[in-house]
């Protein structure tokens, strides 16, 4: 009986089974296309003019594709970035002091700004191939994702349970094997989590960032944005609706073929060890366990990944000789007092270099109606942020109390959040131009249109986990009306509202920049602002000004941070959670 | 055994009490969720009548709808049918003049203790300065002086339940709810409590005319309640009323009071146990969650000294520190696996379980896997289907809508999980969480 069984058992791994037939051709095409799309990054740059973009919808799907493989591409960066970033800011109390306010201030620089530094360098690195231009789109595409990973990351290293640290040293494990055993299964969770928000902001950039104009230089990479690009010049608005269908098919994609299933699969490193009611479940991820052909293809990467973390590797540890006589304290704080040092030097020079070069261009006068427009968009932003924190918030809290619509509404907002809405930007010129509007009012809901469904969800999971006691003791003691929302329900929600409105106020100044100045074909339709001022000015190629202007702009969105929303959301986290 | 002025009262009138004094009264009231298999009844045909200056126990395991109960008395849910009369009139949403006290406390953690105890007085449009005084009054009965700009994160679980009652004690209710309030508290702190406001009632410092206090512990009902309703599970109707005829203050150790709670005991488990034994477990059967551990550790306990294989089933739940919660579900699946009997309040270990007390790790599940195929019916099911597929694989789907026929859904997936501990550890099938797949692989025999 049991031999039998067991021969049994070695036969049916290997015959496939009906979701092989589904899942093969899935992902060997998948690999063919990511095949294709690399070897044309590789060809001569003179090939981006010869090729023009094609408004015909049949090339959608390869301009989706190569879209799409821009993504990833950024996301492995970002996922390599974050690891080795934030092991050194944790695990380095000296790299920590520096390398953690660097990363807020990273986060802090409009991701557009970042592509009118860079093309210029990226093509340089790589002189007369596409690559270069590629490598341009695909690092502002990484400043947009590489940032709240990092930071997610670093602050689950920060908080690894004592007892499981215990264990580890216990076990004696080496940095590297603890690394992979302890350190990045329990950051998973927050990191997967923070990968789709990156994605979902990706989303914006990646349109932007495919046609871009510098100074002389105009280059169109194949994809998405660069048709809409050229949509917008032939002002064919057929065109503009293909592409609106195109990104909603590949962003559900993404989410189905990637995201449900690395969420359902990184459930299993949640600290908790009761099951949470409602794990979540992918398609996908069931797909790949039932399947026997495709589980024995990925076993063989899979033992890799565990024979590559089981390898007992000691970094080697730098040993400096030590003067004699003096205790170990000391040395250190010498060291501390050194890398200080280091570190303002390091600034100075930089500042000095910079200023130096913006001197040039850029008189005080500039500085100072710089800024004012930095006040100008300051209230565009505030102001809209207001607007549909009034709308979102009553609607939010409604939809939330009701899960069977929650259920519905809350993947419907989740999915706008990720649209990007610069996709949409030419109806509004359109009906600007049409009806004589003034553009300095009516520009402005544009940056707000796709951040904010971030308040949207976030105050829709917050009603959502509004404890049911609470409800029965407000109704129990019949608090309704006006003393409803200011005792029981704003309180509830509002670390939920903060968080979602820190979102979109981020968003909301990048969209900016390509908000306050918008094309449709010839007609070209500017509001006031520090979004337009940068816009302008990466158009002219003007680097003094550009760098102006990003610094101003990266001086509010930090101010506004520290001064507004950092404190709001001490405030929140100190007050209004139940423990 | 029974004492002739104990005697349990059972079915007693409703109409006797209602033309009386009578502050609310439940008249047929059914409730369940609609399935499309029909509906699910969480009650059935209720009534009860809560009298003027009594003080009345709901009495039930959990899954006997008395939470729900109380949430449909209080007008939080509306029945599925029946009606609640409150001071003659039919009840209609939340009405004024019913507090409740919540198990969690329901705090809310934004507001002081002053905040949260005026919040009621502040819905009824109270003004500022009476506001003010009347919540500070209550705070102060309830014994919080000092703790009035408090945050309830700040303050232990045992003050917080104090805000709960001092908030429901401030609005001047007629009839106060409570629904477990203090099973969230640990033993000494639920006393001091229980003691407090039993002194508050019975000096007549609080206008409440009457109370109903929903519960699981036995003995915290015979300790406080006037008369005990004891609601039967799945669905839940009355099964027995019993007035308690003793005077505040009461002494557990009385023997009298001891044997008030055996006979509560006897009551509890008389019922529901008794009949699915005699029939024995079919498909359907709820199983509720107890793990491997909890067997074998209670047929250890009961097996040793002082016991020697029968104990009284109050005693066993004293010494252990268990609640009916607790212990009856591992009694009732003993008396399910064959190791033991349950009657009247008592419990008595059958020889098997004598001997497998006595054994080693395999021959127990040796012992276990035989008791589990030949008493457990989903447990036969599952092994009998994967015996019979080419593969040896089943998916757990397979089963769990074959038990969706006669329970509910979380019913159906705690039961089939439970079969599911029991099953990896006889080892008579293995299960795969990932793939929801059951399987022959790693079994030995």
């Amino acid at each position: 009986m049991n031999f039998r069984f067991n021969t049994n058992a070695a036969n049916w791994r290997l015959l496939p089974n009906g979701w092989d037939v589904i899942a093969f051709p899935l992902i060997i095409c998948l690999i063919a296309m990511i095949a294709v799309g690399f070897h044309q990054t590789m060809m001569p740059i003179a090939s981006l003019k010869t090729q023009a973009i094609s408004l015909d919808p049949a090339n959608l799907p390869e301009y989706a594709m190569r879209t799409t493989l821009r993504m990833l591409v950024a996301m492995v960066v970002s996922l390599l970035f974050t690891l080795v970033y934030g092991t050194l800011a944790a695990k380095s109390r000296r790299a920590e002091k520096v390398l953690v306010p660097m990363l807020d201030i990273l986060q802090s620089v409009p991701v557009l700004g970042y592509i009118s530094f860079t093309v210029t360098f990226f093509i340089a690195l790589f002189p007369g191939r596409v690559l270069g231009v590629e490598l341009a789109a695909i690092f502002a595409l990484f400043t947009s994702q590489a940032w709240n990973m990092t930071f997610s990351f670093y602050q689950s290293l920060r908080t690894v349970p004592r007892d499981l640290e215990e264990v580890s040293r216990g076990f004696h494990l080496s940095p590297w094997q603890r690394f992979w055993k302890l350190d990045v299964p329990f950051s998973m969770p927050g990191l997967i989590w923070n990968m789709m928000m990156s994605m979902s902001g990706g989303w914006f950039f990646i349109v932007a960032s495919e046609a871009i104009t510098v100074g002389n230089n105009s280059f169109r990479l194949p994809g998405i944005g660069a048709y809409l690009a050229q949509a917008i010049l032939g002002e064919n608005l057929h065109a503009v609706g293909w592409v609106l269908l195109t990104m909603a098919v590949v962003i559900l994609a993404y989410d189905q073929l990637l995201f449900r299933p690395l969420v359902a699969w990184a459930d299993k490193f949640r600290m908790e060890t009761t099951r949470s009611d409602s794990a979540p479940t992918s398609w996908v991820l069931n797909l790949m366990r039932r399947t026997r052909l495709i589980h024995q293809l990925l076993a063989p990467l899979g033992m890799l990944i565990a024979v590559a973390a089981r390898i007992p590797l000691h970094l080697p540890r730098v040993n400096w000789p030590r003067p004699r006589g003096l205790p170990r304290e000391k040395i250190s704080r010498w060291g501390d007092i050194i890398c200080v040092v280091l570190a303002i030097l390091v600034t100075v020079y930089v500042v000095y270099r910079v200023v130096a070069y913006a001197q040039a261009g850029v008189t005080l006068g500039e500085v100072w109606h710089v800024l004012m427009l930095g006040f100008i968009t300051l209230l565009r932003v505030s102001v809209l942020i207001f607007i549909s924190s009034l709308i979102w918030v009553p609607l939010g809290v409604m939809i939330g109390l009701r899960p069977a619509l929650a259920g519905k509404v809350q993947p419907i907002a989740q999915f706008l959040a990720a649209f990007p809405a610069n996709l949409l930007f030419p109806v509004f010129v359109i009906t600007i131009v049409h009806f004589h509007l003034n553009p300095d009012i009516w520009l402005s809901p544009l940056i707000v249109l796709g951040t904010q469904w971030y308040i949207l969800f976030n105050v829709i999971a917050g009603a959502t986990a509004f404890p049911n006691d609470y409800r029965e003791a407000a109704a129990n003691f019949h608090i309704h009306g006006w003393q409803w929302w200011r005792q029981v329900m704003l309180p509830a929600i509002f670390p939920y509202y903060i968080t979602g409105a820190i979102t979109a106020s981020g968003g909301a100044w990048n969209a900016s920049i390509v908000a306050e100045v918008v094309q449709w074909g010839s007609t070209q339709v500017s509001a006031h602002g520090l979004g337009a001022y940068i816009a302008e000015n990466t158009t002219a190629g003007d680097f003094p000004k550009i760098i102006l202007g990003i610094a101003v702009m990266s001086l509010f969105v930090t101010l506004f941070n520290r001064l507004l929303w950092r404190p709001m959301y001490a405030y929140a986290e100190s007050r209004f959670r139940a423990d | 055994m029974q004492d002739s002025n104990i005697a349990p009262i059972i079915g007693a009138d409703p109409k006797a009490l209602a033309n009386g004094n009578a502050i609310l009264s439940v008249k047929q009231v059914s409730h369940g969720f609609n399935k499309t298999h029909g509906e699910l009844l969480i009650l059935d045909d209720v009534n009860l009548t809560l009298g003027a200056g009594e003080i009345v126990g709901l009495l039930g395991r959990s899954g006997s709808g008395k939470s729900t109960l109380l949430r449909i008395i209080s007008g939080l849910i509306t029945p599925s049918s029946g009606e609640v009369d409150y001071l003659g009139k039919p009840l209609d949403g939340p009405a004024k003049g019913i507090a409740m006290v919540f198990q969690t406390f329901a705090l809310f953690p934004w507001l002081t203790v002053l905040q949260n105890v005026e919040a009621g007085l502040e819905a009824l449009g109270v003004a500022t300065a009476e506001r003010r005084k009347r919540a500070l009054a209550a705070i102060d009965l309830i014994g919080l002086d000092g703790f009035e700009n408090a945050y309830p994160r700040e303050l232990s679980g045992g003050m917080r339940q104090r805000v709960g009652f001092a908030r429901a004690l401030v609005v001047d209710p007629t009839l106060l709810l409570m629904d477990e309030p203090f099973s969230a508290l640990d033993v000494l702190t639920a006393e001091t409590l229980r003691t407090d406001l039993l002194d508050l009632w019975s000096q007549g410092r609080m206008p409440i005319k009457s109370v109903l206090i929903v519960t699981h512990n036995i003995e915290e009902a015979v300790f406080m309640c006037d008369r005990i309703l004891v609601l039967s599970s799945n669905p839940g109707r009355v099964v027995a009323e019993i007035k308690v005829p003793f005077k505040h203050p009461r002494n557990r150790l009385d023997p009298v009071f001891r044997r008030l709670v055996d006979d509560v005991y006897a009551k509890m488990t008389a019922r529901p146990a008794g009949d699915t034994v005699k029939k024995g477990l079919v498909l359907g059967t709820r199983l509720p969650h107890v793990s491997t551990n909890l067997i074998a550790g209670l047929i250890e306990t009961l097996a040793g000294a002082p016991y020697h294989g029968h104990a009284d089933m109050p005693d066993i739940a004293h010494s252990l520190h268990l609640e009916v919660d607790d212990l009856f579900p591992i009694a009732e699946v003993l008396q399910f696996l064959g190791f033991a009997d349950v009657r009247e309040g008592d419990i008595i270990l059958t020889p098997q379980a004598r001997v497998f007390a006595e054994s080693d790790t395999q021959p127990r599940k040796v012992m276990f896997a035989e008791h589990l195929l030949l008493y457990v019916p989903l447990a036969a099911l599952i092994k009998t289907v994967l015996d019979e597929r080419p593969g040896h694989r089943a998916p757990r789907l397979r089963f769990e809508q074959e038990l969706e026929d006669s329970l509910s859904d979380g019913a159906a997936k705690e039961t089939l999980d439970t079969v599911i501990n029991w099953g990896r550890y006889a080892e008579i099938f293995s299960y795969n969480d990932q793939t929801e797949f059951f399987s022959l692989e790693d079994v030995e025999f």
